[in-house]
């Protein structure tokens, strides 16, 4: 039996109804649009839904890369590369700056993106009220009248118990005024990268079948409140190999002992660092390092 | 169905590069984007609107034409033959319209604009121009649009200010906007706010 | 010393080598065939059909091969083949009235026309493990049946005694063709067309679960097996060109209609209503649950007041697909560390403010609030 599939694996009428999708999904910036996922050779939840919108808008001109985890050379971001080689035959890249489409799982790359790019999250539960309301009828209506005062009584039980919001990543946001939109898990660090980007931000949420957008130059605002303004957070330190202050960084434990060391998560970003100047390793602290940030 | 003229001679790779042109034009209101492969299309159908029809129509997008395409019976058929969309005579069931006389367009609101719920639902409507350098200037704000962005598309629909600014009032409920003139299109998504003197 | 974590790529390749070798297992016992799979694990080739929701005997097999035995794994790659696959149309309904009978039971009914046929089943075997005859004699034969076997429902309705109208009709009156959440995403309420078409893709055991719930009283409807019926039946597509209707082949499916719980009010005389299940092949377990699941799953319009979680359409049809469950549960296995890291900070944070302040009241209280996991 041979079985050939189309340019970039979905066939012709899926890419459409997708395709379609993400028009309306730009021009409602932060609502989800349902549509007819498929299901794809590789499991729901390990990015179905980015490798769908990834596979409707790519081009043979295209350059491509793939993150999980704001690494290139995780093994689930190199098997949905491999996918795209193989399927659609673009050249693929680990340099976030040649990129034209970067496939994303739970992270934004720290060098900024321009204008001819377009980021394509995976999204495991698009729902942002979903664990205050488990039901679909109920957040769908509650997104049609901006029933969102649940959002911020959930955010405030947190600073009553714990003194501070204890939302670390899928942060919710507010897009242009309107739509509460979860930024699928990323670390709360990563929110401020999303408002007035100048690239196209796609969300791609394959099980829980919808597709939503953020237009580039959009608002993107952390929800908080006047008293707790949104934190960001890092690792007070700086990374370990390349030196860099203002990454995210992943701990790694380095022997039984507990010791530890902090480098970027963003391994492109680091690499690309160590390529232009080499740094001693920085004393390890635990202290952490909060910036904090209006909307 | 002999004297039909052909689609995309790629129809996959003609497809992709039309959808990026217009999914940047919806992503950044007012821009004009270049559509580099378009078909040749059975007149009045131009050859930008065409290549549209053949990216993003078939049998799950019921399609309205105006008055002037409606008349010419090879529009529909080539339309029917290569996409297999279903064309309708009710504007409120389509989810496209295709509109070769902007200036004759029926009012927007005669258009589905989707429900509170789902606004999603909305028609998309594909008004030929004849040019969108050169028309009277009206500027935009909003998502994708860093500052101001200015339309200069022409001819445009009756009381174009007044039903734009009627549309933007329903958000997130409306119509989307698409404007194809020869190798080109932009497009006005209903969060585009009309600033300035109207 | 750290080593960044480098070769993802050679990691997967060495992975996809063992796991070619382990499937293979001992490579002196004889390698299985998809043929024997087919022929002697039917049941397995026939559950893996029905929630693949493709009907083709030799993919199925195979995919139960290359899966291991895994019957979600073998469901997952029909799935994902079957959606590559073009569409060229939708048979006519099929008429299970004539079907080819291989095994008929109504439990509601001593003896019915066309007769109880036992047929192949478990059922009354002594489940006593025991190695399978390699040869056993030839099955007895009966002559093929004179008179037809209509439906249990069918005889009930003809007395009115059963609700007829099983879909209602549409406001304008219209047939309206079925809906198919393989083409449009699934929105509540749903219709009862999406409702079976979702359990009739979904998950054997978490049915039948929700089935012997709604028997231990969350959600009861009084079943009786009305009729369980296994066999052939014809399919057949409507040709524009030719004017009529053309055999296209035939299926083997496994049908339940459960009779449940009458209905009636002032101005209707009590009538029974009915839950329904049709899957492909030999499931009659998943036939079964299914129709128990589906009469529940009718509370809403049955006015019935809804309560428990089978009788919840979107609790059940949410969940049901285990293609979808399996998928989420296992992607806990994908790197986490970017939010956990986040989530860490937090914590670290908390108990510093938490220690600081435990010293200067001189009171230590344990914090034990939890948090919801990754995601």
């Amino acid at each position: 039996m041979t079985v050939t599939y189309n340019f970039a694996y979905l066939d012709e009428q899926t890419k459409r109804m997708i395709r379609r999708a993400i028009l309306k999904a730009i021009a409602i910036p932060g609502y989800q649009v349902p549509f007819a996922s498929r299901e794809m050779p590789m499991p729901y939840g390990w990015g179905t839904g980015g490798v769908q919108v990834t596979a409707a808008i790519l081009g043979p001109t295209d350059v491509l890369k793939v993150i999980d985890q704001g690494s290139d050379d995780t093994t689930n971001a190199v098997s949905i590369r491999k996918f795209f080689g193989r399927t659609a035959g673009v050249r693929t890249t680990t340099r976030t700056a040649e990129a034209t489409v970067i496939q994303t799982r739970h992270r934004i790359p720290e060098t900024p993106l321009r204008e001819n790019q377009v980021i394509v999250f995976q999204v495991p539960i698009p729902e942002p009220l979903r664990f205050l309301e488990p039901r679909e009828t109920g957040t769908r209506r509650m997104h049609a009248l901006q029933e969102y005062g649940l959002v911020h009584v959930k955010l405030y039980e947190d600073i009553a118990r714990h003194g501070h919001i204890a939302t670390t990543y899928a942060y919710p946001v507010k897009v242009d005024g309107r739509y509460v939109m979860d930024p699928s898990p990323i670390p709360k660090f990563d929110n401020p990268k999303m408002s007035d980007s100048p690239a196209l931000q796609l969300f791609g949420a394959g099980r829980e079948k919808r597709i939503y957008a953020i237009p580039p130059y959009t608002r993107v605002a952390s929800l908080d409140f006047d008293d707790h303004p949104f934190e960001r957070w890092r690792h007070h330190c700086r990374c370990a190999l390349c030196g860099a202050e203002e990454s995210f960084l992943d701990e790694v434990i380095t022997d039984d002992h507990g010791s530890r060391m902090f480098v970027c998560s963003d391994s492109d970003f680091c690499e690309s660092r160590r390529g232009e100047a080499t740094t001693s390793p920085e004393a390890v602290s635990l202290a952490s390092d909060t910036e904090t940030h209006h909307g | 169905m002999a004297t039909l003229s052909p689609g995309f001679a790629d129809p996959v790779l003609a497809a992709q590069a039309t959808f990026r042109g217009v999914m940047d034009a919806v992503a950044r209101p007012c821009t004009v984007v270049p559509l580099i492969d378009t078909p040749a299309a059975p007149p009045p159908l131009c050859a930008a609107a065409a290549a549209i029809a053949l990216t993003l129509f078939d049998h799950d997008a019921p399609v309205w034409l105006d008055p002037p395409l409606a008349q010419v019976s090879d529009v529909a058929a080539w339309i029917r033959f290569h996409t297999g969309a279903p064309i309708v005579t009710e504007p409120a069931v389509a989810a496209f319209a295709l509109v070769s006389d902007p200036a004759g367009l029926r009012p927007f609101r005669d258009f589905a604009a989707g429900t509170l719920e789902n606004p999603d639902t909305s028609a998309t409507l594909i008004l030929q121009v004849t040019t969108l350098e050169d028309g009277p200037a009206l500027d935009f704000i909003g998502p994708g649009v860093a500052g101001r962005a200015t339309l200069r598309a022409a001819p445009l629909p009756n009381g174009f200010a007044e039903q734009i600014i009627a549309n933007r009032a329903l958000f997130p409920r409306g119509v989307d906007l698409l404007f194809a003139t020869r190798g080109s299109v932009a497009a006005l998504p209903r969060s585009a706010t009309l600033v300035g003197e109207v | 010393m750290y080593v960044a974590v480098k070769g993802g790529e050679r990691a997967i390749e060495n992975a996809h080598r063992l796991l070619a070798h382990e499937r293979r297992g001992d490579r002196s016992v004889p390698e299985v065939t998809t043929d024997q799979i087919a022929e002697q694990l039917t049941l397995a080739v026939d559950r893996v059909m029905t929630e693949g929701s493709l009907y083709d005997r030799e993919l199925a097999a195979l995919a139960i091969k290359q899966a291991r035995g895994d019957l979600i794994e073998a469901i997952f790659l029909l799935r994902a083949f079957r959606a590559t696959l073009p569409r060229f149309g939708s048979t006519r309904p099929l008429d299970t009235g004539a079907m080819r009978i291989r095994r008929r039971i109504s439990a509601a009914f001593k003896d019915l026309p066309g007769g109880q046929v036992l047929g192949p089943t478990f059922d009354y075997t002594h489940r006593l493990l025991e190695p399978p005859v390699s040869d056993p004699p030839m099955p007895a034969t009966a002559p093929a049946p004179s008179e037809p076997t209509p439906r249990v429902s069918d005889l009930l309705a003809a007395d009115g005694l059963i609700e007829t109208t099983a879909f209602p009709a549409s406001p304008d009156g219209a047939e309206q063709p079925p809906g198919d959440l393989t083409r449009e995403a699934l929105s509540f309420p749903a219709d009862r067309d999406l409702r079976l078409q979702n359990l009739a893709r979904g998950d054997e055991g978490f049915l039948l679960a929700l089935a012997y719930s709604t028997q231990r009283g969350f959600g009861r409807t009084h079943p009786f097996a009305g009729e369980i019926r296994l066999g052939d039946v014809a399919l057949e597509m409507w040709s524009e060109d030719a004017g009529f209707a053309l055999p296209i082949g035939r299926v083997t499916v496994t049908e339940c209609q459960s009779i449940n719980q009458f209905k009636g009010s002032a101005t209707e005389p009590p009538r029974f209503t009915r839950g329904y299940g049709l899957v492909f092949g030999h499931c009659e377990r998943k036939a079964m649950s299914m129709s128990l699941v589906d009469r529940s799953l009718r509370a809403r319009e049955l006015d019935e007041e809804v309560k428990a979680p089978a009788q919840d359409e979107e609790f059940v049809l949410s969940h049901s697909d285990n293609v979808q469950a399996t998928g989420f549960v296992e992607h806990l296995k994908l790197p986490h560390y970017v939010d956990f890291q986040a989530e860490l900070g937090l914590v670290r944070r908390m108990r510093e403010e938490h220690a600081r302040r435990a010293a200067s009241s001189g009171t230590a209280n344990v914090v034990d609030d939890t948090r919801e996991a990754a995601e």
